[in-house]
């Protein structure tokens, strides 16, 4: 059993921490009234802008400068999420957009965008495989803690991760409690339940529902960025990242808007999604398909049962998914 | 700005229009996809050193330039509309189906079943008529399931739908793997190849001719149920205000069910048309994302059957014309998606210039 949870717990949390990454910055998002569908594109945008960066930086050298090979694909992966963002809050703040329609339309972009580039740097890069390896790169962002391996079973469970997946449940920690416990969350929050009665009480709505999604993009996009540099090991290949954006959405609802909760939650899902690789199958390789339908009833389940267990504090910002135009109070 | 005294005083002043009159909105709209193209044709330029003249120029060659591409053209129209009068009434009643694609698999799944497991054994009309009741059925059934849910308990219905796309995307990969032919290839290949049982019959020796005849009529059915029948009139109550639909005494929760039957059977259509009529196969990706762009073709006509017409054409051109653009210079396949976001962006954007207008203030001294 030990030995199971050692091989499991560890893909589960590598699977997790892009949902993790992905669901904090989608609740931030939401918590300004603003439900982001784009975020599945916006991780893909922070990926391939890591990758760019990492691609750049890396061909042609020998060894890397590691401050460098780490910075140049965060700090890029960031201004893509963020250009990402200032889009989506250009469309629906200012312009006032659907923002159903604009996040499908930023999904269908920044997907493109990730496989468009992808491809050409596969093209680029002369490789035989139909992906670009940055395993230099890689070695950077996977870096373990130096103590995990002379821990036994507790080190593989516990420290066997890389600075990224730490950083996760630290950013997760710390929007939870700027979200409860500071002014800053409280006027969020306002912005979000009722954008008009904080608009009264002083709070510039516009500049806190750009500072949320903006931050909650470039949260989002570091999934994009962990996803292939410590899970993948620096391997991108288009549309490898596949449907995780979703799931981070669906998790939002099942962290009933709590940041804190995503921690334990994506961990969870992250172990759904690889569930099908520890179920013997045998030569029944038609049932391992049926297996991998698991994150998405698990989903399912979970907005059935939210909304069966309708309580009031378990409600999504009462103004979520409409704009805001202050001459319509 | 010289006045300082007016720090405070916007230069801009936004408010809302009213009684915009409809030479100016499609004035609007024109401009906004004009301006989109030529934005698109420039970053086409920088991606393959073409000017933006042939750009366009290589586009609609890649649309009509032979008449085999002008049917493939009416062909991923005449799907990409089904899918899109699918979700239309839907959305009219404000439920949010991101799920055209799933439904649209399971209708091809439903199609492709009959051909594989009776096809050799009934004639063919039977055949035929049993993959159109599956493919209904089988779309219905998808709809159904979210549609119960939100309406007896408000389940949220846009993240229901999309998980139910991945739902349909697994049931299909474990059948194809079930009906493998050969065995281990992972395929199933062409259905029926040599008794052609369950193929559509071809018009005039025409492929696509039936697809988009059934796909011109359904338009026009859609048309009439939203415009003129009390169904189309009860979803679009419900879909402005619940509080008033349920004052008038219209049922909520038959609506909600009634019009997402519509919705899954149409896009169970949708697959039927793909498996029966053209591809004679099945696939995970048959759909190809169609669910989700007709998401925005629907939005971007405001659910006028008619108008959607207009919007399927312009976002099956941009698709057909970048694959021919990325086959010529040798690009990603998904230059495509960029171009079509592009486009989505700027109509979007557009919009706000209908419900709004923008004048200069006129307290600022200089501004007036």
């Amino acid at each position: 059993m030990l030995g199971f949870l050692i091989r499991f717990i560890p893909r589960a949390v590598g699977q997790g921490i892009p949902l993790m990454y992905g669901s904090v910055g989608e609740t931030l998002t939401e918590k300004s009234g603003h439900l982001n569908l784009g975020t599945a594109g916006i991780m893909y945008v922070g990926g391939i802008c890591g990758v760019i960066g990492a691609f750049l930086y890396e061909t042609g050298r020998k060894t890397l400068n590691p401050f460098l090979g780490i910075a140049i694909p965060l700090v890029c992966c960031l201004v893509g999420s963020l250009l990402m963002g200032l889009l989506y809050c250009f469309l629906t703040v200012s312009l006032r957009a659907n923002q159903n329609v604009t996040g499908l339309a930023m999904t269908t972009f920044g997907i493109g965008f990730g496989n468009f580039f992808g491809g050409s740097l596969i093209k680029l890069s002369h490789a035989d495989l139909p992906s670009i390896a940055l395993s230099k790169t890689s070695a950077l962002f996977a870096a373990k803690l130096p103590f995990a391996g002379s821990l036994g079973w507790v080190g593989k469970i516990f420290f066997s991760y890389s600075f990224l997946a730490y950083a996760a449940i630290l950013i997760a920690l710390g929007v939870s409690y700027v979200l409860n416990h500071t002014r800053t969350g409280l006027n969020l929050r306002a912005v979000g339940e009722s954008p008009a009665t904080a608009d009264a009480a002083g709070i510039n709505v516009t500049r806190y529902k750009y500072t949320a999604t903006c931050i909650g993009a470039m949260i989002s996009g570091l999934g994009g960025l962990y996803y292939v540099f410590d899970y993948a090991s620096g391997v991108w290949s288009n549309n490898a990242f596949g449907d995780r954006g979703w799931l981070a959405i669906a998790l939002v609802i099942f962290t009933i808007w709590q940041p804190v909760h995503s921690i334990w939650a994506s961990i969870a899902f992250g172990g759904l999604y690889i569930l099908h690789m520890f179920i013997p199958a045998g030569t029944n390789l038609a049932i391992k398909e049926i297996y991998q339908m698991a994150p998405f009833l698990a989903t399912i389940l979970m907005l059935i049962l939210t909304s069966i267990n309708n309580k009031r504090e378990n409600q999504p910002p009462a103004s979520l998914g409409l704009s805001y135009f202050r001459e319509d109070r | 700005m010289h006045s300082k005294t007016h720090d405070k005083t916007p230069v801009f002043h936004i408010s809302r229009r009213t009684g915009l009159p409809w030479q100016k909105a499609l004035g609007i709209r024109f401009a906004g996809i004009v301006l989109a193209l030529v934005v698109c044709g420039f970053i086409t330029m920088a991606a393959t050193g073409l000017n933006p003249i042939s750009v366009y120029g290589t586009m609609i060659e890649g649309n009509f330039g032979t008449s085999r591409r002008i049917w493939m053209l009416l062909q991923n129209m005449s799907i990409l509309l089904c899918i899109s009068l699918a979700l239309a009434p839907a959305f009219r009643m404000s439920f949010w189906n991101l799920g055209g694609d799933g439904q649209a698999l399971m209708g091809a799944l439903g199609a492709a079943s009959c051909m594989i497991l009776v096809g050799d054994r009934v004639p063919g009309g039977v055949l035929i008529l049993l993959m159109v009741l599956a493919s209904i059925a089988c779309g219905m059934l998808w709809a159904l399931i979210p549609a119960f849910f939100k309406a007896n308990f408000g389940t949220n219905e846009t993240l229901f739908t999309l998980m139910m796309n991945y739902v349909a995307t697994q049931l299909v990969a474990y059948f194809i793997i079930r009906w493998e032919v050969p065995k281990g290839s992972g395929k199933i290949g062409i259905i029926n190849q040599s008794s052609k049982a369950g193929w559509f019959p071809m018009i005039g020796g025409n492929k696509y001719l039936l697809n988009v005849l059934i796909v011109a009529v359904v338009t026009i059915l859609v048309y009439v149920y939203m415009r003129y029948s009390k169904q189309g009139y009860e979803l679009s109550v419900v879909g402005e205000s619940e509080p008033t639909a349920r004052y008038v005494g219209i049922k909520i929760n038959h609506v909600v069910i009634r019009t997402m039957l519509l919705s899954g059977a149409l896009c169970g259509v949708a697959g039927l048309l793909l498996v029966g009529g053209t591809d004679h196969t099945l696939t995970t990706t048959i759909i190809g994302g169609r669910g989700f762009t007709g998401v925005m073709v629907a939005w971007l006509a405001r659910f006028n059957p008619i108008v959607m017409v207009a919007t399927t054409f312009l976002l099956v051109f941009l698709q057909g014309g970048s694959s021919e653009i990325t086959t010529i210079f040798g690009l990603n396949q998904s230059f495509g998606d960029i171009i079509t976001g592009i486009i989505l962006f700027f109509i979007l954007g557009c919009d706000f210039f209908l419900n709004y207008k923008i004048t200069r203030s006129k307290t600022g001294k200089e501004a007036a």
